[in-house]
């Protein structure tokens, strides 16, 4: 299979409500990242864009409605969904159209605007659930999280003081993200602790907020990459994706096994056999602060039960051993749904490059690990980047 | 290889009823804030132009869709323009029968690359292309910065 | 990355923005309504709900009894077999205490919701439902509960049949 690599990124602000269009902010997006990597439209092969339910932005068929400021007129272009999964997702499905040896650049534009949506958009998550068996109960879409840190914490006894931390870690981490909307230099474990109970045990704190913003990536062969002499690029060298059914009742919900498999087939492909030996820094998707513990250990880089352990020993600090989510993750920066691809995929391409400023990592990483969540407590997909 | 248990009386199947609903709210964006402003306080439509494309948006935006380029030029919308296409509509949009026919076109400008469509103010028996119109745009006091400030497009006389 | 970048885009607005009117926008409410068919399987769930029952399918291959049911097994890829009753009693896998109605508003008192795995079926096979007849602090994972149903004449053929679940008592082990 050919090489393919990540030449460029781009991102909005990431803020509760922007004024621009869903076309608009794709443009930005896309646009940066094209900049970034030195290109220009007419370099573009073929476009992928990703973005979670049009009912968020109340634009039936957004795919071909903001496709343009993707850069999509007249080229090949497709979207892809995979709920929350998609931050990472579109980063995969462009790969394909790489790796297939069909293009040789394709830029891959994400883009959610939730703001839209009145009076929030839980009005909009009330319809994931199942109508017959679900609805009646009229659920709140937190009551599910709730349920599956719940379970989390009983199994292996984790106290909610060790899962508050990752909320502090990534707010902190945040400061130094220039498009970062909740940062917070000062945030401690008792603000989390003491913050509103929303659907215990989750509280205020330990969800990221709804948001609006657009990302975007450019990716390229090994061959384009050389003939245009582009000097910061990064990697792809594994990707994985896997999902389980809508029947999340039927589950425990302690482990994410769909996570672990998207991982293994990732690790297979990136020929890495032991993960938390070889892996140097990862970006797991952090909707609520339990999911990153949650996720390290889908991700098999900790030990069932043992990822707040990592957590309470700074070994996911910036300056730690194995950092995680350096960018803020979704908790700090923002959780515009698809557009988490620019804190995700494009933090790896960042860190990796050595452009991240004030976030970078101190010491040299050459393996990240991307990882992004979705639908109803089913889905993950993963990417494997190197310098 | 199907069910093994089939259900052939459709009446004994259960359906459960819903709706999906939520309310919307549209910001007009960078460009569309330039457009709707313009329309909302003078009356007056303007276009978007692509230098390099030779390229004069309508409705404008913020880049050119060709080549990329960000827009910031924008330029006024010649006075008359021209039905491009015309139909009237005897149903509203739930299918139930309109108490008067509506008639709509599609309306270009010359030198402008798009158009817009809205309410042809001519008996729906006088709706065809080719003939000249020009903006109707509602008194001041009821202009709100939506497309519906114009109220539809009438024969130049 | 932040070296090379100027200006990072996006206009932020407040809602108070929108709502006055600062920037222009447009309004709509779609009218999307539906009548989902229940189809084979959940026609029969609704009815024995209203029968005061609660049904399963069996799956042959894998040799599971799967709760709700479902006319195919998602793990063999075939057809169910046969239709079996489970019991209204079962143990709670998971719960929240939630302050949150369906649209995010808060409410006073807390509702008790969770998954509750029903006894006769395959393990962990769960449904989602209320609890009631206990506290927030009674409220414990691996509790036994069974079934409140609401009276007969009541029972629409929902969900909602079952009022919530309450613990066990002693007497009905």
């Amino acid at each position: 299979m050919r090489k393919v690599g990540v030449v460029g990124a781009g991102m909005t602000l990431f803020r509760r409500r922007l004024q621009e269009t869903p076309k608009e902010l794709c443009y930005e997006a896309a646009k940066m990242a094209l900049d970034q990597a030195g290109l220009t439209l007419a370099d573009v092969d073929m476009v992928v864009s990703g973005s979670a339910p049009d009912a968020f932005e109340g634009i039936h068929m957004k795919g071909e409605y903001f496709l343009d400021g993707c850069g999509g007129y007249r080229k090949p272009y497709t979207r892809v969904f995979t709920g929350g999964g998609t931050g990472v997702f579109s980063t995969i499905a462009g790969w394909w159209h790489v790796a297939s040896g069909l293009a040789d650049v394709v830029l891959v534009v994400n883009e959610e605007k939730m703001s839209s949506c009145q009076p929030h958009p839980q009005s909009v998550f009330a319809h994931i659930w199942d109508p017959i068996l679900d609805r009646p109960l009229q659920p709140n879409l937190v009551w599910i999280f709730a349920m599956e840190m719940n379970r989390y914490m009983t199994v292996y006894g984790i106290r909610k003081e060790d899962i508050a931390r990752v909320a502090v870690k990534n707010k902190r981490n945040a400061v130094g993200h220039p498009c970062a909307q909740l940062p917070d230099p000062h945030i401690t474990i008792e603000d989390v602790l003491n913050s509103e109970v929303m659907a215990w045990p989750v509280q205020r704190l330990d969800i990221s907020p709804p948001s609006d913003g657009a990302a975007a990536v450019v990716i390229a062969s090994e061959d384009a990459i050389r003939k245009r002499k582009i000097r910061d690029r990064a990697w792809i060298s594994g990707v994985g994706w896997s999902i389980d059914s809508t029947m999340w009742t039927d589950r425990d919900l302690v482990f994410p096994e769909y996570v672990a498999r998207a991982a293994k087939m990732a690790y297979k492909v990136a020929k890495i056999s032991d993960p938390r030996r070889e892996i140097d820094f990862a970006e797991p998707y952090d909707p609520f602060d339990y999911k990153e513990l949650h996720h390290l250990e889908g991700l098999l880089l900790a030990d069932k039960g043992q990822a707040p352990v990592l957590t309470r020993e700074g070994v996911t600090e910036r300056d730690g051993d194995l950092p995680v989510c350096p960018s803020g993750g979704l908790m700090g920066v923002g959780n515009p749904i698809a557009a988490t691809l620019g804190i995700k995929v494009g933090e790896l391409f960042w860190q990796l490059t050595g452009q991240a400023g004030e976030r970078q990592i101190p010491h040299d990483v050459r393996t990240g690990v991307a990882q992004a969540w979705g639908d109803l407590m089913q889905y993950g997909c993963v990417v494997v980047m190197r310098a | 290889m199907t069910f093994l248990d089939r259900t052939t009386d459709a009446r004994r199947f259960r359906h459960w009823e819903g709706h999906m609903e939520a309310d919307y709210i549209y910001t007009s964006g960078l460009a569309g804030e330039r457009f709707f402003v313009a329309l909302r306080d003078e009356g007056r439509l303007l276009a978007a132009r692509c230098a390099s494309c030779d390229l004069a948006y309508l409705p404008p935006r913020l880049f050119c869709e060709r080549c990329f380029a960000e827009l910031t030029e924008y330029v006024p919308v010649p006075p008359t323009g021209k039905v491009a296409a015309a139909t009237v509509a005897h149903v509203d949009r739930a299918g139930r029968p309109l108490a008067a026919p509506e008639v709509w076109a599609f309306v270009t400008f010359p030198g402008i690359h798009g158009g817009l469509v809205h309410r042809l103010l001519v008996d729906p028996g006088r709706a065809r292309p080719g003939t000249p119109v020009r903006p109707r745009v509602r008194p001041r006091a009821a202009r709100t910065g939506t497309i519906a400030d114009l109220e539809g497009f009438e024969p130049v006389a | 990355m932040t070296e090379r970048v100027e200006r990072w885009p996006g206009v932020e607005l407040s809602a108070s923005d929108l709502v006055e009117g600062k920037v222009t926008s447009t309004r709509f409410r779609p009218n999307a309504k539906y009548a989902w068919s229940a189809g084979e399987a959940m026609s029969r769930f609704l009815a024995e709900l209203q029968e005061g029952r609660l049904v399963a399918r069996t799956c042959d291959g894998c040799e599971r009894i799967l709760f709700p049911p479902r006319m195919f097994c998602e793990l063999c890829f075939r057809p169910t077999d046969a239709w079996t009753y489970v019991r209204d009693t079962g143990t709670i896998e998971t719960f929240s205490i939630s302050y949150l109605d369906k649209d995010a508003r808060r409410i006073a008192e807390p509702i008790l919701v969770g998954v509750v795995s029903l006894d006769g079926a395959s393990p962990r096979m769960g449904l989602m439902h209320y609890f009631g007849g206990m506290t927030k602090d009674e409220i414990r994972i691996g509790m036994r509960v069974k079934a409140v149903w609401r009276p007969p004449e009541e029972r629409r053929g929902s969900v909602l049949d079952i009022s919530y679940f309450r613990p066990l008592r002693e007497a009905e082990r």
